[in-house]
């Protein structure tokens, strides 16, 4: 018996493609975020306020399983979008992106994924996205990161929506924050209502400031 | 979870790997995962053992190496792995922060005859 030591990322085949995306969206300067949370967080209704909210032009890609309701909501409002079906699969890859990316006729400005909505299985996959951020929801409960971390590791903004459900749910901040906080010390925390459009101005002014540093980045 | 994807890549790496080495068998496989990203062992067994059929890795042994998430202590710098529901030092109760570990997925040898 002989042992082989090979040291080999499961993952590196879509790591790969979504290092082709990166370069792809870095020469259309395109600032990309990757938007993750449970099914019903409110990715779509966010979205749609942030956009509302935000001075710099803003497209989507849209990953579902099936349908194609949260991308008409977008193209409703004459927001440029890509549908992605994935048929089945529980969280966007970085290949489907690629797919999208190319179909998408938009530069210069700010594109946000819908990932597939799922706490544990987007975090895994690198799409080629300047950063994920992590949308979590008053109703879901503030356990979330204790039960789920590696979103919360991973991500570069936690927005916590449906904050105007407050006062009818038991959501303890401090230990949903300190849960965070253990797990990523710098990440930045928002507070949003999708609903009433609280919180969005707040939000909408630190993204556009990181846009502008991408672009004088380049 | 996506462990029937994930199990792909590694059946593919497998093959790969021995065709470049001109192998004919492979006997075992050890596969490093961290807990955070809540991979599933044993379904990932369970997955190779389907799709690794027919193939130079049918039949082997498939070998886990889970890594802990670890946290250190804040205030006594003490290295601990966390209990459900608090990432809280079990010494001193002051929080504690990630060290990088537990995020681990990567394939680390084979055994070959
Ligand atoms: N009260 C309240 N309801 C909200 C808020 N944001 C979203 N909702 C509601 O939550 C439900 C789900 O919102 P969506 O935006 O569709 O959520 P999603 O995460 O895109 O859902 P999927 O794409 O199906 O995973 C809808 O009924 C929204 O009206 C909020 O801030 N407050
Ligand atoms: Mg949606
Ligand atoms: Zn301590």
């Amino acid at each position: 018996m002989d042992e082989i030591v090979i040291i080999r990322d499961v993952l590196e085949a879509n790591n790969n493609v979504a290092h082709e995306n990166k370069t792809i969206k870095d020469e259309r300067n395109i600032l990309m975020v990757n938007i993750i949370g449970s099914p019903g967080t409110g990715k779509t209704s966010f979205i749609l306020r942030a956009i509302e909210n935000l001075k710099v032009p803003c497209a989507v890609i849209e990953g579902d399983v099936t349908s194609d309701i949260d991308a008409r909501k977008m193209a409703e409002r004459n927001i440029p979008v890509v549908q992605i079906n994935t048929g089945g699969s529980c969280h966007l890859n970085a290949g489907s992106v690629n797919r999208a990316l190319k179909s998408l006729s938009f530069d210069n400005g700010i594109v946000f994924i819908e990932n597939v909505g799922n706490l544990i299985c987007p975090s895994g996959f690198e799409l080629g996205e300047d950063f994920k951020l992590a949308l979590a929801n008053v109703t879901e409960g503030d356990d979330k990161p204790y039960k789920y971390p590696l979103l919360f590791t991973k991500a570069k903004a936690v927005v916590l929506n449906k904050i105007d459900m407050l006062p009818y749910f038991e959501f303890d901040k401090k230990f949903f924050y300190d849960g965070i906080r253990a797990l990523n010390q710098e990440v930045p925390f928002f507070e949003v209502s999708a609903r009433t459009g609280e919180g969005f101005g707040e939000f909408a002014k630190w993204l556009e400031e990181k846009y502008y540093k991408f672009r004088q980045s380049k | 979870m996506h462990e029937l994807s994930v199990t792909q890549s590694l059946v593919d790496m497998v093959i790969e790997e021995a065709q470049k080495r001109n192998l004919k068998k492979v006997t075992k496989v050890t596969v490093v995962i961290g807990e955070l990203t809540g991979l599933e062992s044993e379904s990932i067994k369970f997955y190779f053992d389907v799709l690794s059929e027919n193939t130079v890795a049918e039949g082997a042994e498939l070998v886990f190496k889970i890594v802990k998430a670890q946290f250190k202590c804040r205030q006594c710098g003490n290295i601990f792995e966390r209990t459900n529901f608090t990432f809280n030092c079990p010494v001193c109760g002051a929080t504690g922060v990630l060290v990088d570990k537990g995020k681990e997925f990567y394939m680390e040898s084979i055994e070959v005859e």
